[in-house]
């Protein structure tokens, strides 16, 4: 459910982390708490996030979530196939619903970044 | 637990069976409710495909009961109960005296004197305490069975073949809109056939304590045919596609019915007048201030309650329920609109987070069930 090569928001966004780059994605709890996906907006290409900005909307037949940059970057790629099978967030959260990459710019704020055992109390506490 | 958690006044007789289906459960107008067992869009699926199944006990009940239950109802609500056959049932309204609605009802005729009102959960209080004091004077009385009374529905293609072995209440014979008092799996019930998804369906009313054994009875009978549980997300999103308003959302004190195009249900010259009649004598003269119309959304984004609607760079009115429609895979929504824009075909723009979505005024209903 936490896999424990991942670093986690109190969001509930994961983090992969490949050396100055950084995939984002959004949590099987949050994806369960969410419902069936059917909508996600996400930033172009190229786009500068500060930490904690709203980088995107993530929609479910109900509720409308926004989603916050764990750390500043810039946008150096997006899940084009979420604009056509927004339903993979709900499908494969940790994998192919995957929502943007982006370049670091400070790996000082990685630190900050809950580590999986913290994110699983994080989840039972919830 | 850190957090205080919110504990709703109420729970229906069923809400045990919900927590063991594995249902999430919210507050809903006061009542712990199921939102979803598996998930909106295959229940929703379930219910256009085969049959769904509903825990509608949050309802409001009220039976209006004496040798003048009919003229006073029609002196309290906006239809004419009075025309009704027994048997028959009229979806109608109760309205302000300024002609806002108050809430949306259906109202069944059980018996000469003796009619059945059903309001929502969010209103029943409300609509208990008006009706009572508009009966005043009359030779009739309320009796509020909101707390006494389960309704469970089952709504979908199957569920004819379902209901029909369990009851002895002649479902062929039982047109639309209608209402019949028999037994289902051996229980004393009220058989509707009346709902708010666009498919066939039953309504079936209870004593609050058989609650459990009527959904039990109806989940036995219909597993072979596939029929699901289904909470109020799917129901909201099947309202939604069929066209039907909810209200909170198209309806409110604000708005009257000709405003949410329901005109037809006011009996203006109905004989002895009502509660609102001469304010809706003059939105009916004068026409509308605003129209409530369907919308597609022709671009990427889903319309949401709230969002503002715009002509060009001019407001036109504002979205009151939108979707993405599990059915036709597309964006839709209702709207208030300047009556000027309401005619189908119109291209107007729903402000979905500072971006003009374009969105097309489409007529109503976005589903219509096969015949």
């Amino acid at each position: 459910m936490v896999p424990g090569d991942l670093r986690y928001t109190k969001d509930h966004e994961w983090v992969r982390l490949d050396g100055d780059e950084a995939t984002v994605g959004v949590t099987q709890y949050a994806a369960d708490q969410l419902g069936d996906v059917v909508f996600v907006d996400l930033p172009q290409v190229g786009r500068s996030l500060e930490q904690h900005a709203t980088f995107g909307v993530v929609e479910s037949v109900k509720a409308v979530s926004d989603m916050y940059a764990p750390l500043a970057g810039e946008v150096i790629a997006v899940n084009e196939a979420l604009a056509t099978q927004p339903e993979l967030v709900n499908a494969q959260p940790f994998g192919d619903g995957w929502m943007i990459r982006v370049r670091i710019a400070d790996v000082g704020q990685v630190d900050g970044l809950l580590d999986p055992a913290a994110y699983e109390r994080l989840v039972a506490e919830a | 637990m850190t957090d205080a958690e919110v504990i709703p006044a109420h729970e229906t007789a069923l809400v045990e069976v919900h927590r063991r289906l594995g249902a999430r459960l919210i507050d809903f107008a006061g009542w712990l409710m199921p939102v979803q067992y598996t998930g909106i869009i295959e229940e929703h699926r379930a219910v256009r495909e085969r049959a769904g199944l509903f825990d509608l006990s949050h309802m409001g009940e009220l039976f209006v009961e004496g040798a003048a239950a009919g003229d006073a109802l029609a002196a309290a609500v906006v239809s004419d109960p009075r025309t009704l056959a027994v048997g028959r049932a009229q979806y109608s309204m109760i309205c302000a005296p300024d002609g806002g609605i108050i809430d949306d009802l259906i109202v069944y005729r059980l018996a000469a004197d003796r009619f059945l009102v059903v309001a929502n959960a969010g209103n029943a209080a409300i609509v208990s305490d008006e009706l009572a004091a508009r009966l005043h004077g009359w030779s009739a009385v309320l009796d509020d069975r909101s707390l006494a009374t389960s309704l469970v529905a089952i709504q979908g293609p199957a569920a004819a073949g379902v209901l029909g072995p369990l009851t002895d209440v002649d479902l062929a014979g039982l047109r639309y809109y209608a209402i019949a008092e028999g037994s289902v799996a051996g229980i004393p019930a009220l058989v509707a056939r009346t709902g708010y998804t666009g498919e066939e369906g039953f309504e079936v009313f209870v004593e609050w304590d058989r609650g459990i054994e009527i959904w039990k009875a109806l989940e036995a009978a219909g597993a072979a045919a596939g029929v699901a549980p289904c909470g109020l997300g799917a129901r909201d999103t099947l309202r939604l596609e069929a066209g039907m308003p909810l209200y909170g959302n198209e309806l409110d004190r604000s708005t009257n019915p000709f405003d949410a195009g329901l005109g037809r249900v006011v009996k203006l010259d109905k004989p002895g007048g009502f509660v609102g009649r001469d304010a809706l004598a003059r939105v009916e003269r004068d026409g509308p201030a605003k129209r409530l119309v369907g919308l597609e959304m022709a671009g990427r984004g889903i319309a949401r309650h709230g969002y503002p609607v715009l002509n060009g760079a001019s407001p036109s009115g504002v979205i009151t329920s939108g979707t993405m429609s599990p059915t036709l895979g597309r964006a839709i929504a209702m709207a208030y609109v300047a009556p000027a824009d309401a005619e189908p075909g119109t291209m107007l723009a729903v402000d979905i987070r500072g971006t003009g979505v374009p969105a097309h005024v489409v007529p109503l209903p976005f589903y219509r069930r096969p015949t």
